[in-house]
């Protein structure tokens, strides 16, 4: 009864304690879609430690190697041909006298510039041929649908062979017949989600503000297929430096004096019954080129897609 | 099908004559020879005729001659060199099958295990190290060292012994791509409701694996054909180049050096045929094993 009048003091009251507040909260702090991918790529020690192998061999390859080594690869001097790897000569030299270990870092290079350009090839071509034929659709697509077809048809390796044949080899050839061979998977993909994403709700929402196609494209449809771009140019990249790998070998390749991993290889194999450390260690780079490159591929796949997980 | 492959053999056509130099560069001939040559070959005729005159021929079986090889026709040498590749290509899926599955299986049953550690290094390792890497290491070793297997092919003395490196060589990739596949296959229908039942009627653990999770997990591996078919053509052009097998590779690789346009469009025609076909097995194969996949094939 008493109480029904009494006085309603401050001093009844007692503070909350301020973590029991958030209590019900399950979520965590909200982390954009690159943060959330990081996290989850941190997680993968495949991937972590195929992107820190990656990171020591370019920077052997770009930076440290070069300096290490007091000669160039072009440096010959029949007098110290076939030496075994030494304290001098990390790699031992070739049948010039030149040092391997400059030579198979330079290979590297060389390797990685032809990857790199028939990948950019392959991320222009491909996007822009999968997105326009996945936007257009009708009977646009269906042309450039059956011209897929047909590439997809023969051997990527014929393609990149036959393109071989046709232009003269250097650098940037290669890289282009490696290009025009390897971008259809790309625009498949691209295709794909295009066609996926252009009847969803914010196409049409920005279609009906009077969007064009180019401004829905650049806008809407790319940003979203970002994370599937950059997975397909992850994976390319070894497959370019396997196919430009596989062009050398046969001879189709790198012309000399320069040289690729493939190509070291190739030699390499020629000299093996007498001098294995030739084949050992440019194979031994390249092998774990492609190792890191394949595992930070399924990494990151992993991490920007999870509904690709499989 | 056959409109894809009407357009391949056309875009082949087209690039063969984009081709520098002729098939008869030798400076020894005379010009008066060479035209006899062009004429006997048809080379002097407009290219649409050239054209026709060769689709017409595909049509029928025949490829036409080769430039190089004694001018034989591109058909025989194809059917004489192909089998070599297909048996080699065909031990060396043999080779990688039954590792693949067993390293595939395991890794599944020891999820997260050392097992499934060691198969995994193993499945990437197996990309990673490429054939012609892989070839000419195996033939130090196997083939000079302990002298265990033969070096390289002796076409004057062809024995089955000659095909096991070059088989072996191009083993190591299939063993990698059916472990991987057959581990996340696995993997998949071990956490399907129907095993958790199987285990629930108290069926012992190898009958639960053998009759329920393997069964399942195996009928998919259909897809694998293609990729598998894809690595050995492109293999078979590099181990042969080591091993000296005189194969279809070999041949590509050969009529290229040579400028033989002939031998190029044959082979490459081939290659395609082969490429097509495999496509339409394994459709095939999926919409007779999966009968979901019909339904949905239909919409397309």
């Amino acid at each position: 009864m008493e109480t029904r009048n009494r006085e309603i003091t401050p001093d009844l009251f007692q503070s909350l304690d301020e973590r029991a507040r958030d209590n019900e909260k399950i979520t965590g702090p909200s982390i954009g879609f690159w943060r959330d991918s990081w996290q989850r790529l941190k997680k993968n020690k495949a991937a972590v430690v195929s992107l820190a192998l990656i990171v020591i061999l370019f920077a052997l390859a770009f930076v440290v190697g070069p300096l290490l080594s007091p000669f160039s690869a072009s440096d010959q001097d029949l007098a110290r041909r076939y030496q075994g790897p030494s304290g001098g000569f990390w790699f031992g030299t070739d049948e010039f006298g030149r040092d391997m270990f400059v030579r198979v870092w330079q290979g590297m290079r060389v390797s990685l510039y032809i990857a790199f350009i028939a990948a950019g090839l392959d991320l222009f071509v491909g996007v822009t041929f999968g997105a326009v034929s996945g936007l257009l659709g009708g009977k646009v697509d269906g042309a450039m649908q059956r011209f897929v077809e047909i590439l997809n048809g023969i051997p990527v390796l014929v393609v990149a062979i036959l393109a071989m044949v046709i232009l003269d080899p250097g650098i940037l050839t290669i890289s282009i017949a490696i290009g025009a061979a390897g971008w259809t998977p790309m625009a498949r993909l691209i295709r794909g989600r295009v066609l996926q994403l252009k009847d969803q709700e914010f196409t049409l929402a920005s279609r009906s503000l009077g969007a064009g196609n180019l401004r829905i494209l650049t806008k809407h449809l790319l940003p979203n297929s970002l994370g599937l771009i950059i997975i397909t140019l992850m994976l390319t990249i070894p497959s370019a430096i396997f196919t430009e790998a596989v062009l050398s070998f046969i001879g189709l390749g790198i012309q000399v004096p320069n040289a690729s991993l493939g190509a070291l290889i190739d030699s390499g194999a020629g000299d093996m019954r007498f001098y294995p450390y030739l084949l050992v260690f440019p194979a031994a780079v390249f092998c774990l080129l492609m190792l890191s490159f394949n595992l930070l591929a399924d990494g990151l796949r992993d991490a920007l897609d999870p509904k690709m997980r499989k | 099908m056959f409109i894809t492959l009407y357009l391949i053999i056309s875009a082949t056509w087209v690039m063969s004559k984009a081709l520098p130099g002729t098939p008869f560069a030798d400076e020894k001939l005379t010009p008066s020879s060479r035209a006899v040559l062009f004429e006997k070959y048809g080379l002097d005729d407009p290219l649409y005729v050239q054209y026709v005159r060769y689709m017409l021929n595909v049509a029928q079986g025949d490829l036409g001659n080769s430039f190089y090889f004694e001018s034989r026709p591109v058909t025989q040498i194809i059917l004489e060199q192909a089998p070599i590749s297909a048996f080699i290509g065909a031990q060396a899926i043999i080779f990688g099958l039954i590792p693949g599955l067993v390293l595939g299986v395991l890794a599944a049953l020891r999820h997260n295990g050392v097992l499934d550690y060691m198969g995994t290094t193993v499945a990437v390792a197996g990309i990673a190290v490429p054939s012609f890497v892989l070839g000419p290491i195996m033939q130090y070793w196997l083939g000079f060292k302990w002298e265990v297997l033969p070096i390289a092919w002796d076409p004057f003395n062809p024995q089955w012994a000659q095909s096991v490196l070059p088989s072996m060589s191009l083993a190591v990739f299939v063993i990698a791509i059916v472990a991987r596949y057959v581990r996340s296959e696995m993997l998949e229908v071990l956490g399907q409701d129907y095993v958790t039942l199987a285990k629930a009627k108290g069926l012992s653990w190898l009958a639960v694996v053998w009759k329920h999770v393997l069964r399942n997990s195996l009928i998919p591996l259909v897809t694998v054909l293609f990729p598998l078919i894809v690595g050995i053509i492109t293999g078979s052009i590099v181990i042969e180049q080591i091993f000296a097998v005189p194969g279809i590779g070999d041949l590509f690789v050969r009529s290229i050096f040579v400028n033989d346009y002939a031998t190029i469009l044959g082979t490459t025609i081939f290659f395609s045929v082969i490429f097509i076909l495999a496509y339409l097995l394994q459709d095939i194969l999926y919409a007779i094993i999966d009968p979901r996949i019909r339904v949905a094939g239909g919409g397309e």
